[in-house]
């Protein structure tokens, strides 16, 4: 049985249109799905809607988010906020505000895990010095009694992956955790979480625009158009033969750096038409 | 880089020490008045009535800073006249925050039904005229330091409010928020744990700027008769009577208004200062 199951979900903006359009896709025990679509195709919808932290605005008109076996649509919130904070957790995109100012970053890391865990406050503390240590972190016995705002970009999102990773959870959600950073470092944090990742054997659903980082990370990928997946497949056979013509057309999209001459080659207009006929009507 | 943050230090330092200063003075001189003070504030000598300040000619040294009309002690008037200026103050911008800081943060952060009531309740109170409203008030409650207080928690609780709900509101937005909610902290938690530290730089300098404003209200109220009974030595009543024996005997006027100002100068400089050290990423 999957982890992870999302059957059939569909959300909108109150009194609006459609966010979502009967959202199907499965997350594995241990497995790494990307999940990739334009800017407002709902990709970060998704990842929210499982962590329910959704905005106040969208509202779930139906399907099923099966956690562990357990419906979180069902749930009351306090059950679902203690469902959800044991197996899952957030990388989130942007690393300036994902940090809470005004705390330090020990802290931040180890409070969830003494409040809500109900762990010792030395295990927690070990726990985040181990931790900031696997992420590369050099001196992270100084850095836990730093804030913020005296580390960079980088530094930040290395803490909330170690953050992300402490209480050993089953599920990940990365919401483009690479977008606000600086391509150099993109890399680097790329390799860091795909690492992680193996080492723990935890799931993760990586919320994405950019097809490359899709083919180092993932092992499978849904495609969304419009709050609809067009194509569900692995990484193997997406990238060798996609099946959608969207899909197609995504990839011949992607900037080739190995023959800049070629240009940028966009999404052609009939296969937007195509596509878009396709979740407004099918 | 460097060397301008180490300026915005030294400068924020000057302030705030030289604030902290002269709020401290005025909190010894409150504590310890009737030590302090060189006669009684209220005993009245109709002999020795308009004395100068000691260094003017014709001056009695023991009145240092002078008398007033009734020949009562301008310095010791203006040293008992601290306790009620920051009793006031205080008191009534502890109130004004406590009520206006949990309005502003439930508000902003729980937003909904909450935000709507509390927002149309802020409009509602801003639209009546404060001054009017607080002399309305006071003259149906009868004058006293109770009155003054209770007017101005009614009136400025909305200023708190307002600042406290717009930065709760935009705190709330931020990832840090959302992390803390997948990893299992209730609505309640997060707004302790992780928005009220981020929003504490904004109630410390709203508080202390709340504080000058008291002490300024109460002038005004004691300037106007509306504060407690005229004998009691107050800044603002002395300010009162000082105005209409100014060609005679100006520093009756002077010497509490510049006490006044340099307090509610000091209240605002002190916020400004302590807002610099609270906030991490200027610290």
């Amino acid at each position: 049985m999957s982890f992870l199951e999302v059957r059939n979900l569909s959300a909108r903006v109150k009194g609006g249109g459609p966010l979502l359009r009967d959202v199907s896709l499965t997350v594995e025990v241990g497995e790494v799905r990307g999940l990739v679509g334009e800017s407002g195709a709902g990709k970060s919808m998704i990842g929210k809607a499982v962590l329910g932290i959704l905005p106040k605005a969208v509202e779930i008109t139906g399907g099923q988010i099966v956690l562990d076996g357990t419906d979180l649509l069902t749930l009351p919130p306090a059950a679902r906020r203690v469902k959800v904070g044991a197996s899952c957790a957030l990388i989130p995109q942007d690393p300036l505000t994902a940090l809470n100012p005004s705390r330090r970053i020990g802290v931040q890391i180890t409070d969830r895990l003494v409040d809500i865990l109900g762990w010792t406050r030395q295990r927690a503390e070990d726990r985040a010095l181990a931790l900031l240590t696997e992420v590369q972190i050099t001196d992270p016995a100084r850095v836990l009694r730093q804030y913020p705002h005296e580390l960079s970009g980088g530094m930040r999102q290395r803490i909330l992956i170690a953050s992300a990773f402490a209480a050993e959870p089953k599920l990940i959600v990365a919401d483009e955790p690479t977008t606000a950073l600086d391509v150099t470092v993109q890399k680097q944090i790329l390799k860091l979480i795909a690492a992680l990742q193996a080492r723990h054997g935890t799931a993760l659903l990586f919320v994405t625009h950019d097809l490359g980082v899709v083919s180092k990370v993932c092992q499978n990928l849904s495609v969304l158009y419009a709050g609809k997946v067009v194509e569900d497949s692995t990484v193997a056979d997406f990238f060798g033969a996609p099946k959608h013509p969207y899909s197609a057309a995504l990839l011949a999209a992607t900037p080739k750096y190995t023959d800049p001459s070629a240009g940028l080659q966009p999404v052609p207009d009939a296969v937007i038409a195509a596509v878009r006929a396709e979740v407004e009507h099918g | 880089m460097a060397e301008g943050r180490f300026q915005v230090r030294r400068r924020a330092g000057v302030r705030l020490w030289l604030s902290a200063a002269w709020l401290i003075l005025l909190v010894i001189v409150a504590l310890f008045a009737p030590y302090i003070a060189p006669k009684d504030p209220l005993e009245q000598d109709l002999f020795s009535g308009r004395l100068p300040p000691f260094w003017v000619h014709g001056a009695d040294a023991s009145f240092v800073l002078g008398t007033d009309s009734l020949g009562r002690d301008v310095l010791s008037r203006i040293i008992f006249g601290t306790r009620i200026a920051l009793g006031v103050a205080v008191v009534s911008a502890s109130v004004t925050c406590i009520i206006g800081a949990a309005l502003g943060l439930l508000a902003g952060f729980y937003r909904g039904w909450v935000d709507v009531l509390v927002s149309r309740f802020i409009d509602i109170w801003m639209a009546f005229p404060p001054v009017l409203f607080s002399i309305l008030l006071i003259a149906v409650i009868g004058p006293g330091l109770f009155s003054i207080i209770l007017a101005i928690v009614v009136i400025d609780w909305t200023r708190f409010a307002r600042v406290i709900r717009a930065e709760a509101m935009a705190q709330g937005a931020m990832d840090y928020v959302a992390s803390a909610r997948v990893a299992g902290r209730g609505r309640f938690g997060i707004l302790l744990r992780e928005i009220l530290p981020n929003v504490l730089p904004i109630i410390v300098v709203l508080l202390t700027l709340e504080m000058g404003i008291a002490v300024i209200v109460e002038a005004i109220l004691s300037f106007v008769n509306l504060s407690i009974s005229t004998d009691d030595p107050t800044w603002g009543g002395m300010i009162s009577e000082g105005r209409t024996s100014i060609h005679q005997a100006w520093w009756v006027l002077v010497f509490p208004l510049i006490t006044l100002f340099l307090t509610v100068l000091s209240f605002s400089q002190l916020g400004e200062g302590l807002k610099d050290r609270f906030d991490p990423v200027l610290r």
